[in-house]
């Protein structure tokens, strides 16, 4: 997996709430049997004017001006600054699969769905959880200046305004670990194999009929 | 030891290890798999050179992208076809059962596991689909869960995993004629919010839960994904037990008492402490019909569509408009005034045999009204169907005008050829009314099987609990 330290990332604003997984990338995309590729189909429905299908030369499609990552200022964007309960819906991985591959490495709201907070971090992405207020003041000032940058430090666990201004945010000790080294949850599992074999022996002597 | 929840009784019972944080790693016993959540994850496997740990806790089913008529001719859509057919080759690699789409056990995975046994109390379960969320109604601990650790739990029978919160949603009290597990499930989402149990899980429990078969169970533990709660579940009784008896994989003989006697312990302690409670009176829940483009969008069948103007929260109030343009709804219009175009019963929320058979009771000696474009039924698996056709439901939505199609996700996410077409609004017994969800440009309403019969016949929405 791919390390996230620090990152200095343009941010761009998604000022909506229950942005929703099928949004973030709609079913037609989740016929890939691959895990790369999706970002020109991340927010299909909003971004484009037509209907997206797999196998469409996506540069020569109408793009929805009216959409605010197709503005020129938010080109390039690293931060996605959302609202509340970003990424609800669907356990599709094709999610952040589809916003790491457009460009995205952080995410910022008030409030997550927990399928979807939980497959971030397994592809080196980092959402951060801010109180409302704070996000709120965030997007008004993304708002207010052009070219609008953070620095989000996960080591320090602080996101830094271009003032200067420090804001701290938590995250669990062992995603961070994981986040901060890349590390593999497979491998690290594996060096538990000992303890899951004999749980597992005591299971299946407690309830044989779990292992028919 | 102190009073626990049924929660933290699943919980402890499969914690292997558990880091200074709080993260754990927890033995998973049942891991079911469909097409599209599971071809990266078997690729990981085999670019690691990994087997499955324990092969025979996997089920499989292809349910997403198959078609519900001319199965015999296969899948149109090449993508589509190379997804199922990459499952079947993954399985014959890997020794993991699977029910393809030429067996009468194929269906949608959620009804599929229920209904062969595959799910038990007490029982850890994973799927690579959030509404895995269904088979806690069996007492089981159950979630959806990414891709990623699909491969995980292939890899290692464990998942990584932090203990959630505990929420009781208790409903007393008997619920009227025509509201049913949906509309309690529409209830509780409309109460508490989309987000509303996000980082708990939520037990059901009451007067009113206790009186649900277990279809009605699994149709509520489905939307607690909808409430934001990865998992929901209910105390094992005899319901539950009733249920799996004589299920192809459930225990046999001996082990089957040994089985029960465990399982009846899987309840809540009477002095367990829940971190939230949430109670609703069960003779207060009338049918629900959602009329925005998310489940907490949800109003009484005889109420109106909300008017943003009177709401106070500035992010509340954008959101209702922006659903309202979306569906292309005026405030206060009643409920009962809106028609609609499309009619979807099926899914794996409400696609099983009881649901079939709350509609058919509808529709008997009915037709579809003209305005209705179609009205089509999808039954859950193919022993649903079976079923339905053995009791003669297949003939009366037949009669009734309903097409009576093969089973599969079909048009809750509209994967497969199953779609509505821009602005054309729908009366479906799925779980989302998301943006798009059932095609780009549909207009989804949540209801009942019984609501969507009903509004199939009237051509708009009727009450059910009033005829």
């Amino acid at each position: 997996m791919r390390k996230f330290t620090v990152l200095d990332g343009l941010v761009a604003p998604l000022d909506r709430a229950n942005v929703d997984t099928d949004a973030i990338i709609p079913k037609q995309f989740l016929k890939s049997i691959k895990r790369s590729g999706f970002g020109p189909n991340a927010f299909d429905e909003w971004r484009y004017l037509d209907h997206g299908e797999p196998g469409m030369d996506n540069s020569k499609r109408p793009l929805n001006p009216d959409f605010v990552l197709n503005q020129t200022r938010y080109l390039g964007a690293q931060v996605l600054l959302a609202r509340e309960n970003f990424g609800c819906g669907s356990s599709r991985e094709h999610a952040p699969w589809a916003l790491e591959d457009y460009g995205f490495r952080a995410i910022i709201a008030p409030s997550f769905a927990d399928i979807f907070f939980n497959n971030c971090f397994k592809n080196g992405m980092l959402p951060i959880k801010l109180d409302a207020g704070k996000v709120d003041a965030l997007f008004k000032a993304v708002e207010a200046s052009p070219g609008y940058r953070l620095r989000v430090d996960l080591e320090l666990q602080t996101i830094t305004a271009p003032d200067g201004a420090a804001t701290g945010f938590e995250v669990d000790a062992f995603r961070k670990h994981c986040l901060l080294n890349g590390l593999d949850d497979i491998g690290l599992t594996m060096q538990h194999v000992d303890e899951i074999k004999a749980f597992e022996a005591k299971h299946r002597t407690a309830q044989p009929w779990l292992f028919a | 030891m102190s009073a626990r929840t049924l929660y933290s009784k699943l919980w402890d019972s499969h914690l292997v290890r558990q880091e200074a944080d709080g993260t754990a790693l927890i033995y998973i016993d049942r891991h079911l798999v469909h097409e599209v959540t599971s071809p990266q994850a078997f690729e990981g496997l085999r670019l690691a050179g990994r087997k499955p740990w324990r092969a025979s806790s996997i089920l499989a089913v292809p349910d997403h992208n198959v078609p519900t008529t001319h199965r015999a001719s296969g899948i149109s859509d090449p993508i589509s076809r190379l997804q199922v057919e990459t499952l079947g080759a993954n399985c014959a690699e890997f020794g993991i059962t699977e029910f393809g789409m030429g067996d009468i056990r194929q269906g949608v995975v959620h009804v599929m596991g229920a209904e062969q046994g595959a799910t038990l109390p007490g029982m850890t379960v994973v799927c690579g689909d959030s509404h895995t969320s269904t088979h806690g109604a069996f007492g089981a601990l159950a979630h959806g869960i990414g891709t990623s650790e699909v491969e995980h739990v292939m890899a290692t029978q464990c998942l990584v995993a932090k203990k959630s919160r505990a929420m009781l949603v208790r409903v007393e009290g008997e619920l009227r004629d025509g509201v049913t597990a949906k509309d309690v499930a529409l209830a509780v989402i409309g109460r508490i919010g989309t987000a509303g149990g996000t980082g708990y899980a939520i037990e059901f429990a009451g007067k009113a839960i206790r009186a649900l078969s277990m279809e009605g169970r699994m149709t509520l533990c489905n939307m607690a994904i909808e409430a934001g709660a990865r998992a929901g579940m209910v105390a094992v009784d005899d319901i539950t037990i009733g249920y799996l008896k004589g299920r192809p994989f459930a225990p046999q003989g001996a082990q089957w008492d040994k089985a029960v006697a465990c399982w009846r312990a899987l309840k809540s302690d009477e002095d367990a402490q829940f971190d939230t409670v949430v109670e609703l009176d069960a003779g207060q829940i009338k049918p629900q019909v959602s009329w925005g483009t998310s489940p907490e969008m949800v109003v009484a069948v005889d109420g109106r569509v909300p008017d943003p103007l009177v709401m106070s929260d500035p992010v509340q109030r954008q959101d209702a408009e922006r659903a309202l343009r979306y569906m292309g709804l005026a405030a206060n219009t009643p409920i009962t005034g809106i028609g609609v175009d499309k009619v979807f019963i099926g899914s794996c929320t409400n696609g099983r045999i009881e649901d079939l058979r709350a509609a058919a009771k509808v529709a008997r000696g009915k037709h579809v009204a003209a305005s209705v474009k179609l009205a089509m039924v999808v039954p859950g698996s193919g022993l649903v169907k079976q079923q339905a056709e053995r009791e003669g439901l297949d003939k009366i939505f037949v009669a009734a005008g309903f097409e009576w199609r093969d089973p599969g996700c079909s048009m809750c996410l509209a994967m497969n050829d199953d779609r509505l077409e821009p602005g054309e609004r729908c009366a479906s017994t799925s779980n989302r009314n998301f943006e798009g969800r059932q095609g780009p440009g549909g207009r989804t309403h949540l209801v009942s099987p019984a609501m969507a019969a009903a509004a199939a016949i009237a051509g708009h929405f009727v009450d059910v609990s009033q005829s």
